[in-house]
């Protein structure tokens, strides 16, 4: 209608912190809705432009049948579709869920009243996903790149390599060579500007697993550290619990 | 007969939806349906560590990670039999400031005022008038500011642990944000007087106030829960005083006041009983504002979040002034096998956790009382009363003033939804 590419914003299970990150771009935003039209995004505005989208940004988890047929309806509707946040890319802290009993029988006075999937997923367990931006919660300046580009028809300039590289790049002194403190900066995706290592705590994995991360090595050096193996499951299964390379280094802990 | 529904409620955190309906003239059901996808925090807790819940129960809400963070270090406390130091406290209390700002400049500029003035979005307001939201975002961004050096980051601040705080921020880098701090302060007080010009529907009710009392000054975090009804207990007593129960058009439970009574929490509440305990430039920008020492219009809570919003601001240069670097930044808290409970006011009202710990930390119980869950009663009985008078007004705008008097309350659902009470579903289930 206004010729402007559309955007359109949608949020599933999750904390709402990832589609906050889009209004906390204070600087930017202004710019940004001259540069778009923000068609859908009902956190922000009650106004509704029927799709197609240009960008949908998804933020949050699978969690129930209604949300699993959900984003198929908004996959149909977008041209692009990018994942924010790891709800939306790896199940989120609710994925918890998944290795535990079925906790519905459990939790609900009248589990009649509402419908829940045993599974907390990712959206691309559903759908076909373009680009995943991961973070507990996003980064904003990834946000920033991630929208620039699609709306410039080129990849995002978003590597995966793991904290490690933005830590020594900041020049942080290591937590763990230094202090002895675990870490999970060595198998964790870069992103967050190596937070926690610089508030003198050791990374705990919130945007997921780092491009072939070697987790098992890292398992090692942390009971060296004197972590025990139920230190390591936790650590491995929290905020990204759902991610693979996490998902089985946490298993291979809770064998034990 | 009349049929108001909103299926999907725009600019509220979360997923919910509103649906009125009435007989001659008499209104006979007024819903608030929340059917955010529940993520069952409270079992997800059980046999993590006890140091666990501040990161954990963050990501309930990324508005107000904070307030989880706050409310949760001061339950496990409590459990382990800790008191964290003054210098920790003034800390905590300093970055709640930041997330106040944050969120309350959130909800009167970009979630609420568009209602008053007619527009669908902030982003509409900010073509007609740029500079209005300009302030705004800049005001936001003083809090957001605030919150990221003191905790790394707004959303989800990674500094917070059970005792204080991993680091303890420099005073210089503190010292550096008291000039936009200042600038702040003089955009709340702009912000009070417009929001004070819009026009609020005549509409108030006698409503029971419930809030925290702190014998320091207006309250934010603090152990005593007190409500206009002459309701004075510790945190310990919430769960013999509050009853938490479940509907069917709600993911979220509701909750009742000794059996049966409808309570409201947040600004207005926490005001309505704490006015006196304002400094004078808030005090007096809200007596300008036309607010008297309580306030029992839910539409001009907006003023009084705007009132709440100046507090914050100065409060936070009066933190800063005094600023002395906690030493050690954290405090030990071994494990004891105990109960803790923890009361603080997020933004939008009293925030309760309790947790039951075991000698080597390990955590078998938790529950989460979020302030929205607890307005779910309030906020219905705001509708009923509001829309019954109101029948002959065109349906559009019928629709878009009960929209307006659900975010009266600034509700979040992604908050509220994520609670389900073990204890009591499995008495019942």
């Amino acid at each position: 209608m206004t010729g402007k590419p559309t955007l359109a914003v949608w949020k599933f299970a999750s904390c709402d912190g990832c589609q906050l990150t889009l209004l906390n771009c204070e600087d930017e935003l202004l710019a940004l809705t001259d540069a778009v039209q923000v068609a859908s995004f009902p956190e922000a505005s009650r106004e509704v432009v029927a799709g197609p989208y240009d960008l949908s940004l998804v933020e949050g988890s699978i969690t129930t049948p209604h949300d699993a047929e959900r984003i198929r309806d908004i996959r149909q509707a977008s041209r692009f579709l990018v994942t924010i946040g790891a709800c939306a890319t790896s199940g989120g802290i609710q994925a918890l869920r998944n290795f535990s009993g079925d906790l519905a029988p459990l939790v609900y006075a009248t589990p009649s009243y509402i419908e829940t999937l045993r599974t907390s997923t990712a959206i691309a367990d559903h759908v076909p996903v373009d680009f995943e931006l991961r973070g507990c919660p996003i980064d904003r300046r990834q946000l920033l790149e991630v929208i620039s580009a699609y709306l410039r028809g080129r990849k995002p300039a978003i590597r995966g390599h793991s904290v490690c590289i933005e830590c020594k790049r900041a020049g942080i002194t290591c937590v763990m060579v230094a202090h002895g403190t675990p870490c999970l900066g060595p198998v964790t995706q870069a992103g967050c500007g190596a937070l926690c290592p610089s508030f003198a705590r050791g990374c705990y994995g919130c945007f997921g697993p780092a491009e072939t991360p070697n987790t098992a090595a890292l398992s090692a050096r942390w009971r060296e550290l004197g972590a025990g193996e139920g230190d390591l499951v936790r650590a491995f299964r929290a905020f990204t619990a759902g991610a693979e390379p996490f998902r089985k280094e946490a298993e291979a802990h809770d064998a034990h | 007969m009349t049929h108001i529904r909103v299926p999907g409620l725009a600019r509220v955190e979360g997923e919910g939806g509103l649906e009125i309906v009435t007989e001659d003239g008499r209104v006979t059901e007024a819903r608030l349906d929340i059917y955010e996808p529940p993520r069952f925090f409270e079992a997800l807790l059980r046999g993590r560590r006890y140091t666990e819940p501040p990161d954990i129960t963050a990501r309930i809400c990324g508005i107000c990670p904070v307030a989880y963070q706050m409310s949760a270090c001061r339950a496990i406390e409590d459990a382990c039999g800790v008191t964290v130091p003054e210098p920790v406290n003034a800390l905590r209390r300093l970055l709640y400031c930041g997330e106040w700002i944050e969120s309350h400049v959130l909800h009167v500029y970009l979630l609420h005022a568009p209602d008053f003035l007619g527009y669908e979005s902030g982003i509409h307001l900010a073509r007609d008038q740029p500079g209005i939201l300009e302030r705004g975002l800049r005001l936001k961004k003083a809090g957001n500011r605030l919150m990221e050096v003191i905790g790394g980051r707004s959303v989800h601040p990674v500094n917070v642990r059970v005792g204080g705080f991993y680091r303890a921020p420099d005073p210089r880098d503190l010292r550096g944000l008291a000039g936009e701090l200042e600038w702040a302060r003089q955009a709340a007080l702009d912000t009070v007087g417009w929001v004070a010009t819009f026009g609020f529907p005549d509409f108030s009710r006698d409503y029971e106030f419930v809030s925290l009392r702190d014998p320091a000054g207006y309250p934010i975090m603090g152990n005593r829960i007190v409500s206009s009804r002459g309701l004075d207990i510790p945190a310990a007593d919430y769960d013999a005083n509050f009853t938490e129960f479940q509907v069917p058009h709600s993911t979220a439970l509701h909750s009742v006041l000794a059996g049966s009574r409808t309570y409201l929490v947040g600004p207005m509440a926490r005001y309505s009983m704490n006015s006196g305990r304002l400094p004078e430039a808030a005090a007096s920008a809200a007596r300008a504002a036309g607010l008297g020492a309580t306030c029992d219009n839910p539409f001009r809570s907006i003023i009084v979040r705007a009132v709440e919003l100046v507090y914050a601001c100065e409060e936070a240069l009066r933190l800063i002034e005094h600023y002395e670097p906690p030493d050690p930044p954290c405090i030990d808290v071994p494990p004891a096998e105990a109960a803790g409970y923890g009361c603080t006011e997020a933004p939008r009202g009293l925030l309760y956790h309790r947790y039951r710990i075991t000698a080597d930390g390990t955590i078998t119980d938790a529950k989460i009382v979020p302030p929205t869950s607890q307005n779910q009663r309030v906020i219905e009985a705001d509708l009923r009363e509001f829309a019954a008078p109101r029948l002959d007004l065109p349906h559009d705008r019928l629709t878009w003033q009960c929209e307006q008097a659900v975010r009266n309350y600034d509700p979040c659902i992604s908050c509220s939804a994520h609670f389900l009470d073990l204890r009591v579903l499995n008495r019942t289930g």
